[in-house]
């Protein structure tokens, strides 16, 4: 029992990659399709726009934060990215370099109206993107009467498409924007104050931090990225689709978690956020190639979830 | 009256980590009698309370209740015995009713015995009853967050007179209370006493404990000084009791030159708990603030440096008006803060030690726009050479530090950059006897160079062994400035108690 338990911790700590390794090995054995180039690309590819919103959101709980309304902002960055896209109001090059411009404006003035609620009106953060996760959706809705926006360009498209060496565009982005992420927090007085407001907002407050700039950049950040998702997204199926995201913050913060950062705060890194959106996505993958049902993956990636939770408070008992 | 003893504690010793809180002091409560608790701050008075009422085990010792020993450690046995706690923070529910509050955990249930619903008209009738006999004009069904905070402890009293309480203790349930609130709560006090129940008064005020207490026990250091009937016991010999001790040299003062004003306060007011506090601090001295607890030290100091705000008074640091509202401002014109409470507001406990140092500063580690690890562990460093903190390496996590290690990586932390004032909050607190020397003799360093430093502390003993002056506070205000020589605890107990200072 004892020598299980000490296994347990050391799982914990290198957890997370251990976990993905074991799962990379064991589902190229099991399946035939697994370990096969084309579904490898697949997988990143499909989940990049996943992946990227898991980045920012790492961010925001790293403050101890959480931002709900990701999911909203894909899709107002995927519909507003496709109204700009749509029509012929300019040279194409043109209307979708505007497209690309505008859908990340769009997501980070979300993130920014996010962090100025929180700061400057004192609301809690999920309060205050619950209410934006509402407001986006709403306005998404509004503009679109719910329809879907189609017959963008074909070069629009072209950008999100899921064979190589196209499927590189999104997946290179994806790592890059990891590596970006890993700088910041790793390296610059930004990223340190981040560990720090999270660890102990009081005490960063009197070291001289001033810990609303802290939020406001986190959360603009955040709420960037989810325009950078819902870039990715619109793309991806070259339309603007009202119903694009629903759900994505939950997976996005479900890769946080199993990643190992805390929702309280100050104890994290990115590279466990990847490592966990990869774990649920080859989950999600190899349960597709076995043929389980849509509905079924879900209760199976919930049970993961509960596991992923378990070990880590070993980790924190540590 | 009686003379029968109903609550006793016997030879009662409770040890933390590093401190002995108490040291097998006895209690000895007589039924139909008030007896004054008394003591400094840390004397043990919290600690007894907190075995008395079962909610601290004591190592050593016992606590009888009419010659029947309580259970160690158990609150809801000590509560059914009959002691009846009223703490100075109320345990009440605000979002309940008066009467809900006062069966909280015991109420009266229905159909049956042990039904699943309230008999609500029940209680209200037997709240009302309580109430009553208590002399409380309350309406049982309003709720707790309406009432004001003396009618908030008269819910308090009554909930433990409905569990049939035979002691009842006061701990410091003066301080939050109005005049009129306090002659009430004395009224109350006295009508318990006449009708056999023993009560305990814990106070800061001496005035009160002359008014309303039959005897009194002083605590100093964790030990029993002295119980005594308070009649023939003067106010002097009381303070003398409680202060008492013997200075021993672990403070080595240097005497220093002193340069020209640094540090100067005017009628500073928040309007809440600093009320007017004026003082003034030079190059190269260590100014004292003395007071008890909640007398403004604390509030005055995060006023300055940025934390509070202030809505009026002035300011001036090195001839310059301030008037801070970030911290930030205030680190960057050389005023710095250190902590009183180092775990909650200080550390970064899941951070590095390299990392607390350096913190507040990462921007004076950058090469272009990345912070370098190499010139922030160099600097981490040098700084605990210089602050001598012992610690197997500047990675490791600096929670697992001794708190007086933590503690001079706080002031590390702070000393990082030039500071002309530094404000020490309970800066040896929790820290051990070795450290505190080490502490002392930085902070002479520092007065030496030609900083201005104050120094909040609860040690009387040590801000007579460190300080050059002595401000001393009463309630939000400094009630007087006290020189190093002619200083006695004394001098300071009878300013720092004074009331009534318009």
């Amino acid at each position: 029992m004892n020598a299980f338990k000490h296994a347990l911790v050391i799982l914990a700590r290198y957890g997370i990659f251990v976990a993905l390794a074991i799962e990379f090995v064991l589902f190229s054995f099991l399946s035939p399709h697994f370990f096969d180039l084309g579904n490898q690309v697949n997988v990143l590819h499909q989940n990049a726009p996943i992946l990227v919103l898991a980045v920012g959101m790492t961010f925001v709980i790293l403050t101890a934060g959480i931002d709900l309304s990701v999911g909203s902002v894909v899709a107002l960055t995927a519909v507003v990215t496709a109204q700009i896209a749509v029509g012929d109001w300019a040279p194409v090059g043109v209307r979708i370099v505007g497209a690309l411009i505008g859908g990340g404006i769009v997501g980070a003035i979300c993130g920014c109206l996010n962090g100025l609620v929180i700061t400057k009106v004192r609301i809690p953060p999920f309060v205050a993107t619950l209410a934006m996760m509402l407001i986006a959706k709403g306005a998404v809705l509004v503009y679109t009467n719910a329809r879907t926006i189609s017959g963008l360009p074909d070069e629009f498209g072209a950008i999100g498409q899921s064979s190589l060496p196209h499927a590189l565009f999104h997946i290179v982005t994806t790592l890059a924007l990891f590596a970006i992420a890993w700088v910041i927090l790793r390296f610059t007085p930004f990223g340190k104050h981040v560990y720090a407001v999270g660890n102990n907002p009081e005490a960063a407050h009197l070291c001289g931090i001033r810990v609303s700039m802290v939020l406001i950049g986190v959360y603009l950040l955040c709420g960037s990225l989810a325009g950078v998702g819902g870039l990715m997204l619109s793309t991806q199926l070259n339309s603007g689709d009202p119903k694009l995201g629903e759900l994505d913050e939950l997976e996005a913060i479900a890769a946080v978690v199993v990643g190992g950062t805390s929702l309280m705060g100050g104890r994290g890194s990115v590279w466990g956020t990847l490592a966990g959106g990869l774990l649920i996505a080859y989950l999600k993958n190899y349960l597709t190639l076995e043929g389980l049902p849509f509905f079924w993956q879900k209760i199976v990636v919930g049970v993961a979830l509960i596991l992923a939770a378990f070990l880590d408070r070993f980790r924190t008992e540590e | 009256m009686t003379t029968r003893a109903a609550l006793e504690a016997h030879a009662v010793t409770k040890i933390f980590p590093g401190v002995k809180a108490l040291d097998g002091v006895t209690l000895e409560v007589r039924a139909g009698e008030v007896h004054a608790l008394v003591g400094e701050n840390g004397a043990g008075k919290s600690t007894l309370v907190k075995v008395l009422g079962g909610a601290h085990a004591p190592d050593e010792g016992r606590v009888t209740l009419d010659g029947v020993p309580l259970p160690h450690g158990d609150p809801v046995a000590a509560r059914r015995a009959g002691i009846g706690i009223i703490y100075q923070e109320f345990t009440l529910v605000p979002e309940l009713t008066v009467a809900e509050n006062i069966f909280l955990g015991r109420e009266a249930r229905g159909p049956f015995k042990r039904g699943p619903f309230l008999r609500g008209a029940d209680m209200v009738r037997d709240a009302r009853a309580i109430l009553e006999k208590l002399g409380a004009d309350l309406d049982p069904r309003t709720y707790v967050k309406r009432l004001s905070v003396g009618a908030q402890q008269q819910v308090e009293i009554a909930r433990a007179l409905a569990s049939d309480a035979r002691v009842l203790v006061f701990d410091e349930p003066s301080a939050t209370l109005t005049d009129q609130e306090l002659t009430r709560l004395f009224e109350t006090i006295r009508e318990l006493r006449s009708r056999g129940i023993a009560i305990v008064y814990i106070s800061h005020r001496l005035e009160e404990v002359f008014d309303l207490a039959d005897r009194v026990t002083v605590l100093r250091d964790g030990k029993h000084v002295v119980t005594t009937e308070i009649d023939g016991v003067t106010r002097t010999q009381l303070i003398h009791w409680m202060v008492g001790r013997e200075l021993e040299d672990e403070y080595a003062f240097r005497p220093r030159e002193h340069g020209e004003t640094v540090l100067q306060v005017e009628s500073l007011s928040d309007g809440a708990r600093i009320r007017d506090v004026s003082f003034t601090l030079q190059r190269g001295e260590v100014l004292g603030f003395a007071g008890l607890v909640g007398s403004g030290r604390t509030e005055s100091a995060l006023s300055l440096f940025g934390r509070l705000p202030r809505t009026s008074g002035t300011a001036a640091l090195c001839g310059e008006p301030i008037d801070f509202t970030h911290p930030a401002q205030a680190l960057k014109r050389g005023l710095g803060y250190l902590t009183e409470d180092r775990k909650k507001h200080g550390i970064f406990g899941d951070l590095s030690v390299a990392e607390n140092i350096t913190v507040s500063n990462l921007f004076d580690y950058r090469t272009g726009p990345f912070v370098s690890s190499r010139r922030q562990l160099a600097a981490a460093d040098a700084a605990c050479k210089t602050f001598d903190v012992r610690t197997s390496g500047v990675d490791k996590k600096i929670a697992k530090l001794s708190g007086g290690n933590q503690q001079k990586a706080l002031l590390a932390r702070l000393l990082c950059r030039d500071l002309d004032v530094l404000i020490l909050d309970e800066p040896t607190r929790g820290v051990d006897i070795g450290a505190k020397s080490e502490i002392y003799q930085l902070i002479y360093d520092l007065a030496d160079r030609g900083m201005g430093i104050v120094m909040i502390s609860s040690d009387l003993p040590e801000l007579l062994g460190t300080c050059d002056r002595i401000a001393v506070f009463a309630q939000g205000r400094t009630v007087g400035v006290v020189d190093r020589d002619g200083a006695t605890q004394e001098k300071i107990m009878e300013l720092a108690v004074s009331e009534d200072v318009a």
